[in-house]
């Protein structure tokens, strides 16, 4: 068992997209260390609802990783300090007892403030609707023999398919910019097959509506790769320029 | 024109004339060491970049690069300012990952900038324009407009000049160490395997650049007499 800890919350309040925001402080006490970040907010909210008070707005769902869904950017790091991991996946024992711990929403002009800590991430949305994806029905899954792919680039390829669009690369980077996640798109077709045959088209149209919806321009800073919680590679970037460059030499 | 239009157009322009000074920066590092060696023959070659037709072309060539450079560099970052929102994050950190001069690329530019207008009022305002001012009818003096030699013992016998230009280096540094390989990565010639090499490959390359640099210097600074008096 985990010792409990008492800590302090500051969290970011904002009653609607247009409100003017501003931190509040909790004083949590006894949160036990297997306590999941998320937990621990369940628990606070249960505290407010039962004073009568408004519970805080946050995103999640499946609350295992995968679904890209929490977002949360605690002390400084999208998805809290742990590496590699979700906000869901982040347990209350990477805290130590008297702490103050600085939870925001994702700020990026892209990314507007529904409600406290909640951000509008349709752009994600859109930009996949531009081009990631393949246009032809590829009927059922084909025999793994069917169409030999070296083992080095399906590991490449899934490895960039690991992205679960939670948009942490947008939070980490300066920049605003979301080529990590559009990169990675790209990438996860790219390299395969039945990918690559549409990759010149899906490289403009993706890139095209991501400048479209005001996401900033990457200066590889390398702080995305840093932060997401899946560690989605800044060589797809490189992918991703050289496809693009590569369509538009070809146009 | 994508070149124009798209986010990665525009870094392909910043990356393409980013390359092209350091090609620039090169050249003009191997020329310097002859001043180490032998004041005479950098003086042949400071003859040789003067008023000629050829060596005008080549500067403006090289104006134009340093203004398109630092233009979509303004553009750039107001447009990353722009994407950021309004909002700034109350606490930030830093992933241990992420270089230093990588966030702070446009301050470091416009060091480079500065000491760059420093430096073409030390040396160029004196040699190439004096040369073409006299060359236009212009009544100046143009006795030294091609004695580099001179020019160089004049800038660095202040020792306040070479402790600017020195600063002046270092920040070139802490930008080309990071340019180099972000533009690379930008023109898409990179990987997992070529990323460790292209940086390992700029640091040497850019160190080497900066050390020639300060060299000349350092040792006009301590004797004004290395290149023979």
């Amino acid at each position: 068992m985990d010792k409990n800890i008492s800590f302090n919350l500051k969290v970011w309040r904002q009653r609607g997209p247009k409100e003017k925001g501003a931190f509040e402080t909790y004083q949590m006490k006894d949160i036990p260390g297997d306590t999941s970040f998320l937990e621990m907010l369940d628990i606070l909210n249960e505290q407010l609802v039962n004073e009568g008070k408004e519970p805080i707005v946050f995103d999640h769902d499946c609350r295992e990783g995968i679904c890209g869904m929490c977002s949360l950017y605690v002390n400084g790091h999208p998805h809290g300090p742990a590496t590699g991991a979700t906000t869901c996946q982040l347990y209350m024992r990477r805290f130590k007892d008297g702490d103050t711990i600085t939870v925001e929403p994702w700020r990026s002009a892209a990314f507007p403030v529904i409600r406290d800590l909640m951000v509008d991430r349709t752009a994600f949305d859109k930009i996949q609707q531009a081009g990631g994806f393949v246009t032809i029905n590829t009927g059922g899954i084909p025999d793994a023999n069917a169409i030999p792919i070296g083992k080095d680039i399906a590991e490449e390829a899934m490895d960039a398919a690991a992205c679960i669009g939670c948009g942490a690369c947008v939070a980490a980077c300066k920049n605003g910019s979301a080529m990590l996640f559009v990169s990675a798109k790209v990438s996860q077709f790219a390299l395969l097959p039945q990918g690559k045959v549409e990759a010149a088209r899906r490289a403009k149209a993706m890139v095209a509506k991501m400048d479209e919806l005001g996401f900033g321009n990457c200066t590889n800073t390398r702080a995305c790769e840093a932060e997401c919680p899946k560690c989605v590679s800044i060589s797809n970037i490189a992918r991703l320029n050289r496809e693009f460059i590569k369509a538009k030499l070809a146009d | 024109m994508w070149l124009l239009n798209s986010s990665v157009g525009k870094k392909v322009i910043m990356s393409v004339s980013g390359i092209a000074l350091v090609l620039f920066l090169l050249f003009h590092m191997s020329m310097n060491l002859v001043a180490i060696f032998s004041g005479e023959a950098y003086n042949m070659i400071c003859e040789f970049l003067g008023a000629n037709w050829y060596a005008l072309v080549a500067t403006a060539g090289l104006a134009a690069l340093v203004i398109v450079h630092f233009v979509y560099a303004i553009i750039l970052t107001l447009q990353n300012k722009k994407a950021r929102g309004g909002q700034a994050y109350a606490y930030t950190a830093k992933p241990k990952e992420v270089e230093w001069a990588s966030q702070n690329m446009f301050v470091l530019g416009v060091i480079v900038i500065l000491g760059m207008g420093l430096h073409l009022y030390n040396f160029w305002a004196e040699m190439q324009l004096v040369e073409v001012m006299h060359m236009l009818g212009a009544n100046v003096d143009a006795t030294h407009a091609a004695d580099g030699v001179y020019h160089i013992k004049q800038t660095f016998s202040c020792p306040v000049y070479t402790v600017i230009y020195l600063v002046w280096l270092v920040a070139l540094w802490f930008h080309l160490t990071h340019g180099f390989w972000s533009a690379l990565q930008t023109l898409g010639w990179n990987n997992q395997v070529w990323f460790e090499r292209w940086r390992c490959i700029g640091n040497v390359i850019v160190t080497i650049i900066i050390a020639g640099f300060a060299a000349v210097a350092l040792i006009y600074a301590f004797c004004p007499c290395a290149g023979g008096c």
